[in-house]
């Protein structure tokens, strides 16, 4: 009785070790490694992004009639002169400016985004988190981040049927995503043309992550921007970019308030 | 022994802790799927210009190869007229550029209960797509293309990824410019609560220099409206085409009237209108910097809020007809 007891909890253990080396060799840490260089890869919206648009043009964004008299009033002759050349790198735009990304750990719960575009940097603390009394609004806020990993169980009607009884059993869970949320921002745009986002939006994001048969791999960035004050509905859109072997194609630029 | 000192037949194990085990055994084993459910009606967010260009030449961020332009630049949008082309339908990759939202169901085998395929609801002039997740083999090369295609779908924890082969040649951004019918579509779908975001990768080693992606916003929506897929039924439209059935309204090279179009209204030189691998690159904006002028404040087409309602602070007007107060 005992040999057949101690098979089973053999089998059991053997089991449990399976899931664990399923769920990936650290199951404390990262489900998924943002660190490298990444490139903005500019398909959509490339007339708002690549160049300066119009005064007045908002196409896409859904101001309200008070975001509309603040776009209204775009001058970057003046953000010059407050010395606010960054407004349009805060946060809930900085992903859509075409450049670079350098994501590395600053420690490990604590996520480093440095951008060749603007020369900005984001500081994502993973966890428990709590800023300091008194941190002052910033354009990049204060960032929280939090890993959402696979859950284990899943109705049966989400297995996929097997063609086959002996058919390969798919590859079990791997990777997760990191979802963000900035708060404490200085208000600024969401286009450089002075599409406004005030100091009470709410930037929510989504991290994920693709590799590819052919190695490529590919990082979108699911964005949500809360902002009651400018938008009558949230901003909701995703941006893609590709990761890069090196950063050889780093190329800090400092903020422009009209380029 | 039990705590209740009762004695065991020697050899058997307890039916409760055998049970326990086997249990442990069980869930342990079964692979850890992490798979969440796509079913429902998706609204399409379009808070970027995937669908969006005003002008027939607008090819910006396209890593268009030569013969991709040379084909974009030929086409004429009166040859939707032709009859044999009035039924030419979206391929799938028009979940992207198009303008409507997504019905998702699923598939479920009708003895394991298991997941056989999801399926994306066609459009009017979109087929539906099926997304197989139990493995079946692809098609041969030479199978019959379909405006579907053939998509196969594969978890990768929370994400699902489909990849789409043997679609017909269609729109790769609406009316503009196309694939072929070599061209392969991956998906990328990841849900977070109530958003599904869409990533698609489209190669086309005809049309395309390198993969073209886009993006999508999509959130869960029972109200979503829904536009079925429906019969089309051509008909003669154009009496050029009846005079003359053989005809292809096409635009000769160097002759598309529309080619400065988005270059007149944003400033933007011909080069960057016209597509490119390298126009999709940050460094690309170098080259753009010194040649660009901002364009005067748009007037047209320029988006906002929707203009508040006539007469507003008004009372509402008393309903007319069937039911209103006599006046």
């Amino acid at each position: 009785m005992n040999r057949v007891i101690a098979i089973l909890a053999a089998l059991a253990a053997c089991a449990v070790v399976r899931l664990d080396a399923q769920r990936g060799a650290n199951p404390g840490g990262p489900p998924i490694d943002l660190t490298g260089y990444w490139v903005s890869i500019v398909t959509q919206d490339w007339r708002w992004r690549m160049v300066t648009p119009a005064k007045g043009d908002y196409l896409g964004i859904p101001i309200n009639a008070d975001a509309k008299k603040v776009a209204d009033a775009w001058d970057p002759a003046k953000d010059e002169a407050a010395g606010e050349q960054c407004k349009s790198y805060g946060a809930p735009a900085l992903m859509s400016v075409p450049g670079r990304l350098h994501i590395t750990w600053q420690d490990n719960r604590t996520l480093k985004i440095d951008t060749d575009a603007g020369t900005q940097t984001r500081v994502v603390h993973i966890g428990e988190y709590q800023a300091p009394a008194g941190t002052a609004r910033s354009w990049q806020g204060v960032s929280l981040g939090q890993w959402q990993t696979p859950r284990g169980n899943v109705p049966t009607q989400l297995r996929p049927a097997p063609r086959s009884a002996g058919a390969e059993p798919p590859a079990g869970p791997r990777g997760g995503s990191l979802k963000v949320v900035t708060t404490n921002l200085r208000a600024g745009y969401l286009r450089k043309n002075g599409v406004p986002y005030s100091a009470n939006a709410v930037l929510t994001e989504y991290w994920d992550i693709y590799t590819r048969p052919n190695g490529e791999e590919w990082l979108t960035i699911t964005t949500q921007v809360d902002d009651p004050q400018y938008l009558r509905e949230p901003r909701l859109i995703a941006i893609p970019f590709k990761k890069e072997p090196n950063g050889a194609k780093w190329d800090p630029t400092p903020c422009s308030a009209r380029w | 022994m039990t705590s209740t000192g009762r004695a065991r037949p020697s050899g058997r194990v307890g039916g409760t802790r055998l049970a326990v085990l086997l249990g442990a055994i069980a869930l342990s084993v079964v692979p850890m799927f992490a798979e969440v459910d796509f079913t429902g009606t998706w609204s399409k967010k379009s808070q970027n210009d995937n669908g969006n260009a005003r002008e027939q030449v607008d090819f910006l961020g396209m890593p268009l190869s030569a013969d991709g332009r040379a084909k974009a630049l030929s086409y004429n949008i009166a040859s939707l007229s032709a009859t044999e082309r009035q039924c030419q339908m979206y391929p799938p990759f028009y979940a992207f550029v198009g303008p409507f939202s997504l019905q998702i169901t699923s598939e479920l085998d009708p003895i394991t209960q298991k997941l056989v395929a999801w399926k994306i609801a066609g459009w009017i002039d979109r087929d539906v797509t099926t997304i197989y997740m139990d493995g079946r083999p692809r098609p041969s090369e030479y199978a019959p293309h379909s405006h579907g295609g053939f998509t196969l779908g594969q978890w990768e924890g929370d994400a699902l990824t489909a990849v789409t082969t043997h679609f017909k040649l269609g729109d790769m951004k609406r009316h503009r410019a196309f694939s072929s019918d070599r061209a392969t579509l991956t998906y990328r779908f990841y849900r977070h609560g109530d958003l599904l975001s869409l990533t698609g990768i489209l190669e086309d080693p005809v049309y395309l220099a390198e993969p073209y992606v886009l993006t999508e916003m999509f959130k869960l929506d029972p109200t979503a409206n829904l536009l079925p897929l429906t019969a089309c039924e051509p008909i003669e439209e154009l009496p050029s085409l009846h005079e003359n059935p053989g005809l292809v309204p096409h635009y000769l090279p160097g002759k598309n009237p529309f080619v400065n179009e988005a270059v007149g209204h944003y400033n933007i030189p011909l080069e960057a209108v016209l597509g490119g691998p390298e126009t999709m690159y940050p460094e690309y904006r170098k080259k753009l910097k010194d040649a660009y002028v901002m364009p005067p404040p748009c007037k047209e087409g320029c988006g906002g809020p929707p203009a508040p309602p006539a007469g507003r602070g008004a009372p509402p007007a008393p309903p007319a007809g069937r039911g209103a107060a006599p006046r």
